[in-house]
C-alpha cells in the first residue's frame, strides 16, 4: 500500500517535472518575445522620427522610449496564457504527489531532504501562483519554473529515500513538525521570490546603467523601485516567517535536545540567514544602501537559504540530520 | 512616485526638505559625523569630542548594519568546524587526524566560536550600538507621544495622494467629518488654521516605533537572559540502568558544565530510579522492518517532602522535577558480567554501559578488573542483540531487540593505570598506550569469549570465569538541565516577536484634510498624507477616507471604489 501510493506520488512529480518544462520552454519564449516587441517599437518611433525629419533618429528614439506602461496594455500572446495555465497543472500535479507521499507516509510530507524539497518547491510555486492575483508577475515565470525543474530534479535524483518511520525526536512531536517545519517552509518559497525580484531589479539597473544591451525585454518589466519596494514587501514576510522558524525551532529543541540554542551546524546556518535577512531590513533604512546594495543583500541571504538546505543537510555534521540519506 | 516615499534617504532634495519637516516621527539615519564635530565645524577638537565622534559612529545606522554583517560572516566558521560544546568528540579527532592545523584553529579560538574574543567583540558592539541608538529614539518618541500632531503644510499638493473632494454643506460640517472619521481610523488629530482654510492634522501608527522599541529591547534581554541562565545555570549527563537510582549531587553526574555562579547548594535534592525502559520495533513497514523506536523510562521521582511518583521520561518528552529539566538522551544495552576467581569468589558484578553502534543495537563495551585476580584484567566487549553469522564468518546484529543474544570478549592483562590517580576515561581501554598483553582474542592465541545469557565461561590462563548474568537490563543517557532564567527568556523572545510585527506591519501615517471654498463658493475637502517607510496603499487611503466624506452624513464607508485606480498593494503593477 505505502509502495504503491508512493510510487504513484513519483509518477506525479515527475510529470509536473515535464509540465514545468514546457512552461518554462514558453515562458523563455515569453522573455524573447518581449525582446523583440520593444526592438519593434523603437524601429516605428525611430520611422516616425525620421519621417518627422530628424536627422539623429536613433538616438531621440531610444531616449523617449515608451514606458513599460505601454508594454503591458498590449495583449499578452496564447502562449503566455498556456505557459500560466501549464504552470497551473504543473501545480495540481505537483500537489497531488506531494499529498500522496504524504498518505503514504501517514504523516506531513516533510519527514526528509526529499519531501522538504517537493514541499518546498509546491510553495514557491503556490506563492507565485497566488501573487498573480495582485500583481502580474508573469516575468518571473522562467525563472521560477526553471528553479522549480532543477529543485524538483535534483530532490528526486539525488535525494529520494523510500518511506520509513520517522525517528522519535520527529515523530512524538507531531505539532512541531508542522509548525517549525511548515513556517520553514513557507519561509524559503518567500525568500526565493524575494531573490528572484532582487535580480530582477539588480538586470533593470544594469540596463538603465547602460549594460545589457540586448537584453531588451527587461524595459517590458516593472522599474527597478517598484521591484526594489516588491521584494522588500515580500522578504519582510519572509523574514518574519524565519523568525517564527527560529524560535519554533528553540522551543522545539528545548523539549527534545535539552537546551533552546546549542549552535548545531543548523542552528548556525538559520543563525546566519536571520542575521543576514536584517541587514538587508536595515540596509533599507540606512543612507547609501538602498537599490543595488541591499539587492545584493537580498540575493546573499538567499544563497544561504540554498547552502542551508542543501550542502548543510548533506554535508555537515548535525542533530539536524534528517535528510536520510 | 517611489522615490517620494523613501524621505530618509532618497537624494531627492525635494523630497528630504519637505519630510524632514512633516514626515512622522520614525527613525533617520544622519548624516554622516564627522570628527571635527557638529553643525559648528570648527577645527577644535577635545577629547570629548572625540569621544561623541566615536559614540555617533557607532550608534549610527551604516555601523550597525556593516557589524550585522560580520556577526552573520563569523559564525560561518562555527559550522565549519566542530564546536567543543555541540560536537566534542569531533574536536578531539580533529586533533588526533590533523594536530598541526588544529593547534591554529585552537589557538584562533575556532573549536569555540560562540564564546570566542571576536565573536563575543562584534555582539557586543552591535547591542552596544543598538542600546546607543535605542535610547535616543525611546526619547524622542515618548516625546511625540505626548505632542499634538504637527502643523498642517502649507501647499499639501507636494504631500502623497493629494485630493480634492466636493462637501455638499459648510466647510465647519465638512472639517468636523473628515476630524470624526480620523479619530475613528485610530488617528490622532489637531486643529489648526491656516492660509487656506481650517484644517485637520492627523497621525497614526505611534504603535510602529513602539514595536520596533520593544523588539531592540527585547534583544537586550534574550542576551541578558541566555548571559544569567548559562552563568547561574548547570547541565549534567548521567547514565541509569534499569533498576538502578539517580541522587542529584555533583557526585552523582558522569559529566557536569556549571555556570560559574553555580555552587551545589543549588543542586535540587532529588532522586530517579529508572524502573524500565520500553522500546517498540517496527513490524509492519519493510523498508525499516525492526528499527527501534518509542522509547518510554518509566521513573520513579522521589522528592524531599513529597510521596515517590511515577512519570514516564521519552524523546521530546521531558520532565521536570524542581524546575530542573530531564531529558532522555539516548539507550541501549547493560549486561551485567560477573567475574569470579578461581575460588569461586565474585571479584566483579555490575551492569556496564555498552554503547550502540548501528541501528541493530551492535554495541561495544569496557570492563576493567583491577583487584582480585592474579593479574588486573581488562576486557573489551562487543554486544548483540540478535546475532547472526555473517558469510565471512563474522558475527553482525541483526535486530536491536534481545532475539539471540551474544556477548563477545577479548581479554587483556597488564597494569590499567587505574592505581597511580591519573584520570582514565572508563569506556575505553587504551591498549596501546598501557602496553597490554592480549590473551584471548584475533591477535592471541586463544580465540575470543562467546557468551550467552546465563552461560559462563573460563578465563584463560586459570585468571577465573566469566559468567553474563540471564537478565540483561537496559541503559537510558538521561540529561539534566537547570536554567533559572529560562522564563525570562521565553518572555523577552515572544516579545520580540510582537514587536517585530508591530514593526513591520503597521504602517506610520500622517494624513491632513483642509477644508476650502472654491473660486465659485463650493466649499471643498482637500485631503493629502505623508507615510515614513514603506507604505505604497497610502495614495489608497488618502483616496477611500476622502471618498468616506464626500457626501455629507456618510461618515464611514464609502461605495465608491478609491480615486486612485493603482488598486495595487505595493504599486508594483506597471
Amino acid at each position: 500500500m505505502t509502495e504503491t501510493l508512493d510510487s504513484y506520488s513519483l509518477i506525479a512529480v515527475y510529470s509536473a517535472m515535464a509540465v514545468y518544462a514546457l512552461a518554462f520552454i514558453l515562458f523563455t519564449l515569453d522573455l524573447a518575445r518581449r525582446s523583440a516587441e520593444v526592438t519593434r517599437r523603437q524601429d516605428a518611433a525611430a520611422l516616425e522620427q525620421a519621417a518627422a525629419g530628424g536627422t539623429n533618429a536613433g538616438v531621440t528614439a531610444t531616449a523617449t522610449l515608451a514606458p513599460p506602461t505601454a508594454a503591458a496594455t498590449t495583449p499578452a500572446p496564447k502562449y503566455l496564457n498556456a505557459a500560466v495555465a501549464l504552470v497551473v497543472i504543473g501545480w495540481l500535479l505537483h500537489l497531488s504527489g506531494d499529498v500522496l507521499r504524504g498518505i503514504a507516509a501517514a504523516r506531513v510530507p516533510w519527514g526528509n531532504m526529499y519531501e522538504f524539497g517537493l514541499t518546498s518547491t509546491l510553495i514557491i510555486v503556490t506563492v507565485f501562483l497566488v501573487a498573480q492575483l495582485w500583481q502580474d508577475l508573469r516575468f518571473l515565470g522562467a525563472y521560477v519554473t526553471g528553479f522549480v525543474v532543477l529543485a524538483l530534479g535534483v530532490a528526486t535524483v539525488n535525494f529520494y529515500v523510500a518511506i520509513v518511520p520517522l525517528p522519535d525526536a520527529l515523530s512524538r512531536s507531531p505539532y512541531w513538525l508542522v509548525i517549525h517545519v511548515m513556517v520553514a517552509i513557507l519561509g524559503v518559497g518567500f525568500f526565493a521570490l524575494g531573490a528572484a525580484l532582487s535580480v530582477a531589479q539588480l538586470l533593470r539597473l544594469r540596463r538603465a546603467a547602460g549594460g545589457l544591451a540586448r537584453a531588451r525585454y527587461l524595459d517590458t518589466i516593472p522599474s527597478a523601485d517598484r521591484l526594489e519596494t516588491f521584494a522588500y514587501a515580500i522578504n519582510v514576510i519572509a523574514f518574519v516567517l524565519w523568525t517564527f522558524t527560529l524560535v519554533a525551532g528553540a522551543i522545539w529543541a528545548n523539549d527534545a535536545w535539552g537546551r533552546p540554542w546549542g549552535w548545531d551546524t543548523k542552528e548556525v546556518w538559520t543563525f546566519i540567514i536571520w542575521v543576514l535577512y536584517a541587514g538587508y531590513i536595515h540596509a533599507r533604512a540606512t543612507r547609501g544602501w538602498r537599490g543595488a546594495r541591499s539587492a545584493w543583500l537580498a540575493i546573499i541571504g538567499f544563497a544561504a537559504v540554498v547552502f542551508n538546505f542543501s550542502i548543510v543537510n548533506v554535508f555537515f555534521k548535525g542533530l539536524h540530520s534528517y535528510s536520510g540519506l | 512616485m517611489a522615490s517620494s516615499r523613501h524621505s530618509d534617504a532618497g537624494p531627492g532634495a525635494d523630497t528630504d526638505a519637505r519630510s524632514a519637516e512633516y514626515a512622522p516621527l520614525d527613525h533617520v539615519d544622519a548624516a554622516e559625523p564627522s570628527p571635527t564635530g557638529g553643525a559648528s565645524g570648527g577645527p577644535r577638537l577635545g577629547g570629548i569630542g572625540w569621544l561623541r565622534f566615536i559614540w555617533r559612529q557607532l550608534t549610527s545606522m551604516r555601523t550597525a548594519l556593516i557589524l550585522l554583517l560580520l556577526l552573520a560572516l563569523a559564525a560561518v566558521p562555527g559550522s565549519l568546524v566542530p564546536q567543543t560544546t555541540s560536537d566534542p568528540n569531533g574536536v578531539i579527532a580533529y586533533h588526533q587526524n590533523d594536530p598541526e592545523l588544529a593547534a591554529v584553529l585552537d589557538a584562533l579560538g575556532l573549536f569555540s566560536t560562540f564564546s570566542s574574543p571576536w565573536f563575543s567583540a562584534i555582539y557586543l558592539l552591535l547591542f552596544i550600538s543598538l542600546i546607543g541608538c535605542v535610547i535616543p529614539r525611546a526619547i524622542q518618541h515618548a516625546r511625540a507621544l505626548a505632542a499634538r500632531p504637527p502643523r498642517t503644510p502649507a501647499r499639501l499638493e507636494r504631500m502623497i495622494g493629494h485630493t480634492v473632494r466636493a462637501f455638499d454643506g459648510d466647510a465647519t460640517t465638512a472639517l468636523a467629518a473628515a476630524e470624526r472619521l480620523l479619530r475613528s481610523r485610530g488617528y490622532r488629530v489637531a486643529r489648526y488654521p491656516t492660509r487656506a482654510g481650517e484644517s485637520v492634522s492627523a497621525e497614526r501608527g505611534y504603535l510602529r516605533e513602539t514595536g520596533n522599541l520593544l523588539f531592540h529591547v527585547s534583544l537586550i534581554g534574550v542576551l541578558i537572559a541566555v548571559a544569567i541562565g548559562g552563568s547561574v545555570g548547570y547541565t549534567g549527563q548521567r547514565v541509569v540502568t534499569e533498576g538502578t537510582a539517580f541522587t542529584n549531587v555533583q557526585s552523582g553526574y558522569d559529566s557536569f558544565y556549571p555556570g560559574r555562579l553555580f555552587t551545589e547548594s543549588m543542586l535540587a535534592p532529588f532522586s530517579l530510579r529508572l524502573d524500565e525502559f520500553l522500546v517498540d520495533f517496527e513490524e509492519n513497514n519493510l523498508a525499516a522492518y525492526g528499527s527501534a523506536h518509542n522509547f518510554r523510562a518509566h521513573m520513579t521521582i522521589t522528592e524531599p517532602g513529597h510521596e515517590p511518583r511515577d512519570d514516564t521520561l521519552t524523546v521530546n518528552g521531558p520532565l521536570t522535577v524542581d524546575d530542573v529539566r530531564i531529558y532522555l538522551l539516548g539507550n541501549g544495552y547493560s549486561p551485567v558480567l560477573t567475574i569470579r576467581n578461581p575460588d569461586g569468589d565474585i571479584v566483579f558484578s555490575q551492569p556496564t554501559l555498552f554503547r550502540p553502534l548501528d541501528a541493530a543495537y551492535l554495541s561495544t563495551g569496557v570492563i576493567k578488573v583491577p583487584d582480585g585476580l592474579a593479574e588486573q584484567v581488562g576486557l573489551e566487549g562487543l554486544f548483540y542483540p540478535t546475532a547472526v553469522r555473517g558469510d565471512s564468518g563474522a558475527f553482525f546484529s541483526s535486530h536491536p531487540d534481545l532475539i539471540n543474544p551474544l556477548l563477545t570478549l577479548e581479554v587483556y592483562t597488564g597494569d590499567l593505570g587505574l592505581d597511580d590517580g591519573r584520570a582514565t576515561n572508563a569506556y575505553v581501554l587504551d591498549v596501546e598506550g598501557l602496553g597490554l598483553t592480549q590473551l584471548a582474542g584475533r591477535e592471541a592465541p586463544v580465540e575470543s569469549l562467546y557468551l550467552k545469557p546465563g552461560e559462563a565461561v573460563d578465563l584463560p590462563n586459570g585468571l577465573g570465569t566469566a559468567t553474563l548474568e540471564p537478565v540483561i537490563p537496559r541503559f537510558a543517557a538521561i540529561e539534566m538541565h537547570w536554567d533559572p532564567a529560562q522564563p525570562w527568556l521565553f518572555g523577552f523572545v515572544l516579545a520580540a516577536i510582537a514587536g517585530l510585527l508591530v514593526a513591520l506591519f503597521v504602517p506610520r501615517r500622517r494624513v491632513w484634510a483642509r477644508a476650502r471654498i472654491a473660486e465659485d463658493g463650493a466649499v471643498q475637502l482637500e485631503w493629502a498624507g505623508l507615510a515614513k517607510g514603506e507604505d505604497a496603499r497610502l495614495p489608497d487611503s488618502v483616496a477611500a477616507l476622502a471618498d468616506a466624506v464626500s457626501v455629507p452624513g456618510s461618515g464611514s464607508g464609502s461605495a465608491d471604489p478609491p480615486g486612485s485606480s493603482d488598486g495595487a498593494d505595493v504599486g508594483l503593477a506597471p
